[in-house]
């Protein structure tokens, strides 16, 4: 394959600059040339994520991917740590619900043993068994470490009951009692049976020229084939609760509750999703966490944090509001939250304050892609979510186009508190 | 690629430091002050950090409620820290709006409001903020490790304060704080990213030029001897699992003994990265702690790490215990290894990976400006920014001898904290 390419200074990356390839195995190489520091970064995705778990076994795909570093048919788990130590370099696994993720950096010369790493991690793990041992122990002091964590139990605890029957509904890595069934034998067929080409995506940024890196990963996965590697289940969409919940995690000996509450959101690739985005940095995002953080922090002193996310996936998206706070302020600061609500899904947000967060998502672009790391990742949510090449270089126009009009009737839609979870984790809320 | 930095000292005393980088439409600037918990005294722990909270407050020309707005508006960011030595503030925004911030911190060095609703409002969020840190097991464990190293030296205080000082504290006393540390003699200005330095030097010299410093007495702590026998605290809590942290006593930044200590640090635990943005650089899983303990299943995690400080703080290691295993278990591995240290002189090669990986990761920081920018002011704060510049080279020149010297100097068993967090068994 041979690769032409140019690049000026300061363009935001596009279809000018970011080469695309897709491999004659499907794996899909996005490339992006960046000269001023002689180092790469790279990150990348396969769908073989949770959502292929058997339900007694949850957290197996995210233990596989964690096994993929623990020994090679090349290397032992010394040997792989000791060559990317030694490179000063780093590689990681990591399992979402679609996908097991994948990053890394190295300096610009290391990036050909940082490839074929990656490909023989990908390709041929060995799963020690000492080594998978060791993995579960570890994951059940993680999960000891979870339990007593006030906002991941929180949030665990929203996710389960917001997306209840989905597959959004379970934590990626499992439960204690699922992790602990998880064999050796598990891996190696979760290993052979979903991982392969299809639908992998690498995408890298640096100092490395385009046909550098194709002929770099034809050489270490060009001939990378599983003919038994399953397509992805395609998810059904998430119904609304059809009343309000509220629960109280109890966790005895903490000083401080952790909140969270809201409601379905837009998925990432909905027609609607810039909307809620722009109107969610209103509501709890912009300067100091937006009218959250001024109501329930600046205004009330109530919480060192305040604020609100929108969190768009592929099947389902979650609108959370979340704080920390002192135990006697809870209803306080839920009562202060769904007021805010209430102004939000009435009135439009003032011109001002959209042009404000327009203003922000538009100027903060370059900034999220000053490191190599930072290009990476954009380029890969393109592919991941289909947004297009041109997407960095379209974003300004197409943010504003967005109106107060199009963000209230998206909140309309999503923020019904009817349909609100709401869940607090920590001492009890009557507790000083 | 990157221009030599320019320094420029004004009359005032404000010290400038501005690095060229052209590869983003960005510029970031920070302004740091030589003040933190180092310069605190008994009953007004925390107060540095909640006068930080303060200058986000407002000052006539920016009321609180515009100044967020302002910089977010940009697309930018801004944020402080407070830490033992030092606080800094900075702000990295689109080059063409970066007016805003030298504006923006000009007028908060001398004219911060500390309105009294805002200083109360505030204690309630430095509250909460202490609450949440009390949540995390390692903070308490951390927290009783420090007050245990030292009897007398402000280095004993958490950064953000005692629950005490922090009911305590008045809008009088923060505010004479502010006053006397907030001036130019005493704060560093640093720049970095797309402007020319010529122009970026007049703007900014016009814009001190009117603040005079007033005096500034010695920052002088005085000096805490060696422990002379190891101590032991325990920490007990919510939870399963047992954490374990030694604390011996470091040399300050300036002493050529840090370099040597930070080689050890690399071997023993994996390499530490200075970079505050762009993160880390590579894992620990070949470093003899981590071989000793995690592979020996004793342990699910081990990091270590030692500070850049004025005054010889400390040179710490974290244990994360596997559910089964006990403090004195790991204790006799780490004992072990470090009398290791002591006795065998480390090969050359290992020296020689531990300064690759240190350049590694002043590459991948390098793609930063934020992070150049903070480089740029971080080693004014307890040396000189050559500090900084040497940094890679005084690693690579550090001999097995070396480290072997401040093993047996540093790492001694006598000098250290054992700090225990033990988890209440709950049914």
């Amino acid at each position: 394959m041979t690769i032409s390419q140019s690049v000026s200074p300061h363009a935001l990356p596009g279809p000018e600059d970011i080469i695309r390839t897709v491999l004659p195995n499907g794996i899909t190489v996005l490339i992006w040339t960046n000269q001023t520091s002689p180092s790469v970064a790279f990150s990348g995705f396969l769908p073989a994520g949770s959502v292929f778990d058997p339900r007694e076994k949850l957290g197996l795909a995210g233990f596989t991917a964690a096994g993929l570093m623990r020994g090679t048919a090349q290397r032992s788990f010394q040997q792989i740590y000791d060559d990317q130590e030694t490179a000063g370099a780093s590689l990681g696994f990591g399992a979402s619900t679609h996908t097991i993720g994948f990053g890394g950096r190295s300096l610009a010369e290391d990036l050909p043993m940082m490839l074929k790493l990656l490909a023989e991690c990908l390709r041929q793990p060995t799963f020690p068994p000492e080594q998978v041992d060791r993995l579960r122990s570890q994951a059940m002091t993680s999960f000891a470490i979870r339990a007593q964590d006030t906002a991941a139990m929180a949030s665990l605890t929203f996710d389960e009951i917001l997306f209840a029957g989905h597959p959004y509904a379970l934590p990626d890595d499992g439960y204690i009692e699922t992790v602990a069934t998880i064999q050796r034998e598990d891996l190696i067929a979760f290993h052979q049976q979903h991982y392969g080409p299809r639908g992998l995506v690498l995408s890298v940024a640096g100092a490395v020229t385009a046909q550098q890196v194709v002929d770099q990963v034809v050489e270490a996965l060009g001939n990378w084939a599983n003919p038994d590697q399953p397509p992805e289940p395609l998810l059904s969409d998430v119904q609304p609760l059809t009343e309000p919940v509220r629960r109280h995690i109890y966790i005895p000996g903490k000083t401080q509750v952790d909140l969270v509450l809201g409601s379905l959101g837009p998925k990432r690739t909905d027609p609607d999703y810039q909307a809620a985005s722009l109107g969610n940095n209103i509501l709890g995002q912009f300067g100091m966490m937006g009218r959250i953080g001024s109501v329930v922090r600046e205004k009330s002193g109530l919480a060192y944090s305040a604020s609100t996310s929108l969190n768009g996936s592929r099947a389902a998206g979650s609108w959370e509001f979340s704080a920390g706070v002192a135990p006697q302020n809870l209803e306080r600061v839920i009562e202060l939250m769904m007021t805010e609500v209430g102004h939000f899904i009435h009135q439009p947000v003032s011109s001002e304050e959209l042009k404000d967060s327009q203003s922000s998502y538009i100027g903060g672009l370059p900034l999220s892609l000053e490191s190599n790391a930072g290009v990476s990742r954009a380029i890969l949510n393109i592919e991941r979510y289909q947004l297009g090449l041109d997407y960095l270089v379209n974003y300004a126009s197409m943010i504003e186009k967005i109106t107060p009009e199009q963000i209230l009737e998206t909140a309309q839609r999503y923020l019904v508190p009817a349909h609100f979870v709401t869940i607090s984790a920590g001492p009890h809320p009557s507790e000083e | 690629m990157t221009s030599e930095p320019c320094y420029k000292l004004l009359p005032n005393g404000l010290s400038i430091y501005l690095l060229e980088i052209h590869t983003a439409p960005i510029i970031s600037h920070w302004v740091w002050y030589r003040v933190g918990s180092r310069y605190e005294t008994a009953g007004l722990t925390g107060i540095s950090h909640w006068v930080e909270h303060m200058q986000f407050k407002g000052t006539p020309r920016f009321p609180a409620s515009h100044l967020d707005k302002a910089i977010s508006r940009t697309g930018g960011v801004w944020n402080a820290f407070t830490y033992l030595d030092w606080t800094t503030f900075y702000e990295t925004l689109p080059a063409s709006q970066i007016d805003l911030a030298l504006d923006l911190e000009r007028d908060r060095m001398t004219d911060s409001l500390f309105d009294p609703a805002e200083v109360e409002a505030e204690r309630s969020v430095i509250l909460a903020e202490l609450e949440g840190n009390q949540n995390e097991p390692r903070f308490r464990l951390g927290e009783a490790v420090q007050k245990t190293a030292f009897d007398h030296h402000p280095y004993r205080n958490e950064v953000i304060g005692s629950r005490e000082d922090l009911k305590r504290i008045q809008r009088s006393h923060l505010f004479a704080h502010y006053q006397r540390y907030y001036q130019p003699s005493n704060a560093v200005i640093a720049v970095a990213g797309d402007f020319d330095t010529g122009k970026m030097l007049d703007r900014l010299t016009n814009c001190y030029a009117g603040v005079s410093s007033g005096p500034m007495k010695a920052g002088e702590v005085p000096l805490e001897p060696l422990l002379t026998a190891e101590r032991r605290v325990e920490v007990t809590g919510p939870g399963s699992t047992t954490f374990l942290q030694l604390a011996y006593r470091a040399p300050a930044a300036s002493n050529p003994d840090f370099f040597p200590l930070a080689i050890l640090d690399s071997l023993l635990c994996g390499p530490t990265s200075l970079n505050m943005f762009g993160g880390g650089g590579t894992t620990n899983k070949t470093s003899r702690l981590y071989k000793a303990l995690v592979e020996t299943e004793l342990a699910v995690g081990v990091r270590g790490g030692i500070q850049a400080t004025i005054d010889p703080f400390l040179y710490e290691i974290s244990v994360t215990l596997r559910q089964e295993r006990t403090p004195d278990q790991v204790l006799a591995v780490v004992n072990a290894q470090v009398a290791r240290l002591q006795e065998e002189p480390v090969p050359e090669a290992e020296i020689a990976r531990a300064a690759k990986q240190a350049r590694a990761m002043f590459v991948y920081g390098s793609e930063n400006i934020t992070n150049q920018a903070f480089w740029l002011g971080y080693a004014e704060m307890f040396a000189r920014y050559g500090w900084f510049v040497d940094y890679v080279k005084n690693l690579a020149q550090v001999t097995p001898a070396d480290v072997q010297r401040v093993a047996r100097n540093y790492l001694q068993t006598q000098q250290r904290v054992v700090g225990i967090y033990l988890p209440e068994r709950s049914p």
